[in-house]
């Protein structure tokens, strides 16, 4: 457990801190992530040395999110007056972007698997 | 506020007291709309309301939690690391439609706001509405947007693409593990993957991958698309 944690906090502070020194557009737990992959297929790290950490939040990755979720709250008086665009923006773009991703990859699939 | 308020435990009790409670009656029902996220965060902003309390009462204790948001991210690399095999294979059709997904998401959504009359600092906080939390913010204050607006509706636009999403998925006749995956990483990011994670190992490595994919494509196209979107919606706007 503690070697795990460390692994993940470990990469997470290297992908924070190279964010930080080449000012990259991209957070810190990204780059960690890029890392953590690499590192895993290099055989630097074996898989059993993360997961002890890795399950339990993967299998809780949506209770994390409750938090900044209650944030809405902060913004009741901008979403008053514009409530309606806002929320047919996000429902409709989030229903495209499905549709888009969803269709054109299951498609291209099919094309490479069938030669 | 008084004192049983005032210390971090008390964010932390609420927020693991809603949850416990949102996940019971998903496990005993499984319908979508009662997901254990969306019912929690409705439950929550109603009890703060209610009771008067503060949100930055609450975020003492909240953002200890949201904290391990960090290591989690990176803790995806363990799927992905799973699944590499599958989805490298797939490179190609990959980086099609995650093209695809991030011009869509940022036209779409800014395109609708503003032809809706919505304000330009509201358009600008709703197009990188479908990448995570921390780069979301950063294009949104690249764009001109609200930044702790974006924040509030990456979340909405996450809660909503895991709720409606597989369901939306499966009635276009979506049947890849994959596109499945990749869908919902790129429409609701870390919801999303926790929702593709339900699903199996690759759709949830494929949603993993397509949050940091749709994540970096955002957050290098959308500021000149969004200049571009505003400065059309203008020329038509009279």
């Amino acid at each position: 457990m503690i070697q795990a944690c460390f692994r993940l906090f470990g990469l997470l502070w290297v992908g924070e801190s190279l964010v930080r020194f080449l000012n990259l557009p991209i957070p810190g737990s990204i780059v960690g992530m890029v890392l953590l992959t690499g590192r895993l297929r290099l055989g630097i790290v074996r898989v059993e040395e993360v997961t002890p950490a890795a399950d339990p939040l993967l299998d809780n990755l949506a209770f994390l999110f409750v938090p900044p979720g209650v944030g809405l709250m902060l913004h009741f008086d901008v979403l008053r007056n514009e409530w309606p665009a806002v929320t047919a923006a996000f429902v409709l773009s989030s229903l495209a972007v499905l549709a888009a991703v969803g269709l054109l990859h299951q498609a291209l699939e099919k094309r490479g698997s069938t030669p | 506020m008084t004192a049983w308020l005032e210390n971090p435990v008390f964010g932390v009790t609420a927020t693991l007291a809603a949850y416990y409670a949102a996940s019971a009656l998903y496990r005993r029902w499984k319908t979508p709309l009662l997901n254990p996220v969306l019912l929690s965060i409705a439950v929550l902003i109603l009890f703060l309301k209610a009771v008067g309390i503060d949100y930055e009462t609450y975020h003492r204790g909240g953002q200890v939690i949201s904290f391990f948001l960090g290591p989690a991210v990176v803790a995806l690399g363990v799927p992905l690391y799973r699944q590499w095999e599958a989805v490298k294979a797939q490179g190609w059709s990959i980086a099609a439609s995650m093209t695809a997904g991030c011009l869509v998401g940022i036209i779409s959504a800014a395109a609708t706001a503003l032809l809706l009359g919505a304000s330009l600092p509201s358009a600008a906080s709703l197009a990188p509405k479908s990448v995570t939390t921390p780069m979301a913010m950063g294009v949104s204050e690249a764009l001109g947007g609200i930044p702790s607006l974006t924040a509030a509706l990456v979340i909405a636009a996450g809660v909503f693409g895991a709720v409606a999403g597989p369901a939306f998925l499966r009635l276009l006749g979506v049947r890849s593990p994959t596109a499945f995956g990749l869908a919902l990483g790129a429409a609701a990011h870390g919801i999303g993957t926790a929702r593709a994670l339900e699903e199996g190992p690759l759709p949830g490595a494929s949603s993993g991958l397509a949050l940091s994919l749709n994540g970096l494509a955002t957050a290098l196209t959308a500021p000149f698309l969004f200049r571009f979107l505003v400065f059309l919606t203008q020329r038509w706007g009279g």
